[in-house]
């Protein structure tokens, strides 16, 4: 929450400040894209609950890709359930 | 102004109509109903122009209501008992959010076994959630508190939600003679309702957030520094209002009457019977200390008002099972840190609606004469001879 004078009862008029807790640091599992198997259907894209999948142009490729926005995908693993191509694997978090 | 006899809740209803109140929600429930129903008819006859939701039950009525009250509508809800306990997720919230809700609570008691009739269980149940809490002796004064809620409440320096306690049955179904303010009056009196951080499409912003740790305790000290400075206000618009509607509840959070050495501390209608007994001279050297809002305890008033007492009797009609009667606990503790301090007692009457009459108090009062300070005792009303 910002540090500035609170308002009754924590109204925040600061919009957009959840942007700034970078919710990605909970994740236990990270979803990894194959490019290679990743056809851009746009399903996972749908699925995300947090919005963090984006299908857009990737470097190397004329096709757009499924693209995951790390600093706040939680690594529920939906996406990686739901891709028809298995394009979608997960690997443990470690530092 | 001229007064006119009718049902206790059909003054609230007639209020409340006067208020410029734009949201209603509430769930019947005895002895809370005939308030809702009341508004109902008058809702579907045109007779108050708002939005009236009816609701499947207490939780979401209060819901709606701290929904509108977000939204910058002024709003009413009336419960009782089982249907107070149902709100309490929202109670505690609305109070967290310093939404400034009015709520008129019909005192009943709380199962089991089950119960319609009176006591101060439900509404002392809620008594940390942050509420102002405003308990009424009369009918007239239930609507003069109604009025004054809403102003206290939409302060600026407040915003804190507010419960009118009125006793189940004893108020709710009594008919007295009351003057309804008219609504020209009471307009001016209230002015519009303004919330500072209403919710606004074109101003977005977020209302309960997640509060870490620090956030919470910082945001709970605000919360708890709000509710004791309302004293201030309560005190402010008491004046106000005597002052343009010609009606004194002592200094609005505590009301002394008569000056006996010995005073009976009671909220509620109890007050009026205790009241007439003083006048008349049934009650040897007493005094009633009345409390009219519990929340917040008015600490500093009632040690100067008690201290100098040979003798205090508290009346609860409540209790915190395994200890004793919630307002004998604090004004105990009020009183610590005096020298001489009295002999404090504690009779805890008219659970589930058991009548304290004038038997009861006679037998009060005779009984505090000749116990120890610290006695704890629940009268069931067994004890109380009726050939009074």
């Amino acid at each position: 929450m910002p540090k500035t004078k609170d308002l009754p009862g924590g109204i925040i008029i600061d919009v957009g400040s959840t942007a700034r807790n970078k919710t990605g640091s909970w994740r236990t599992f990270r979803p990894v894209v194959d490019l290679e198997k990743c056809t851009g259907c746009g399903i996972c894209e749908k699925f995300c609950p947090e919005g963090c999948i984006t299908i857009k142009k990737v470097k190397g490729y004329d096709k757009p890709k499924c693209t995951i926005d790390y600093d706040y995908c939680k690594g529920c693993l939906i996406c990686m359930e739901e891709c028809p191509f298995k394009a979608i694997s997960s690997v443990v978090e470690s530092k | 102004m001229a007064r006119e006899v009718m049902e206790g809740s059909q003054a609230v209803a007639r209020i409340v109509a006067n208020c410029d109140v734009k949201v209603i929600a509430a769930y019947p429930i005895t002895p809370q109903t005939h308030i809702v129903q009341e508004l109902a008819k008058m809702h579907a006859d045109g007779l108050i122009d708002c939005e009236f939701v009816n609701v499947e039950a207490e939780f979401s009525a209060i819901s709606a209501i701290l929904g509108a009250t977000a939204a910058g509508a002024r709003s009413f809800t009336a419960t009782s008992s089982q249907g107070l306990a149902l709100m309490h997720e929202v109670v505690f919230a609305a109070a967290g959010m310093r939404l400034p809700l009015v709520m008129v609570i019909a005192n009943r008691a709380l199962s089991a076994p089950i119960n319609i009739w009176n006591d101060h269980q439900d509404s002392i149940a809620e008594r940390d959630s942050g509420w102002i809490q405003i308990y009424c002796e009369s009918v007239q004064e239930v609507v003069d508190s109604v009025v004054q809620a809403y102003k206290i409440a939409e302060n600026k320096n407040v915003l804190l939600p507010v419960m009118v306690c009125m006793d189940g049955f004893y108020l709710t179904h009594v008919y007295e003679p009351v003057e309804i303010p008219p609504k020209s009056k009471v307009h001016k009196f209230l002015g519009k309702f303004n919330y500072p951080y209403k919710l606004d499409p074109k101003k977005p912003l977020t209302m309960g957030p997640l509060g870490f740790p620090a956030d919470y305790a910082r945001l709970r000290k605000q919360l708890a520094e709000a509710v004791w400075n309302s004293k201030k206000v309560i005190k402010e618009v008491h004046d106000i209002y005597a002052k343009q509607f010609g009606r004194v509840y002592g200094d609005g959070l505590l009301e002394v009457y008569g000056d006996g050495s010995i005073a009976l501390v009671a909220m509620g209608s109890v007050c009026g019977t205790i009241k007439d007994m003083i006048d008349k001279d049934e009650l040897k050297d007493v005094c009633l200390v009345r409390i009219r809002t519990f929340r917040p305890f008015p600490k500093d008033e009632i040690v100067e008002v008690l201290k100098d007492r040979d003798a205090v009797v508290v009346l609860d009609r409540n209790i915190s099972l395994g200890n004793a009667g919630a307002v004998y606990l604090e004004v105990r503790d009020a009183l610590y840190d005096e020298k001489d301090k009295p002999k404090v007692v504690d009779f805890v009457v008219g659970l589930g609606g058991v009548d304290v009459n004038k038997a009861t108090l006679n037998y009060v009062v005779e009984k505090a004469r000749t116990v120890k300070s610290g006695h704890v005792e629940i009268v069931d009303g067994s004890e109380v001879s009726s050939s009074y």
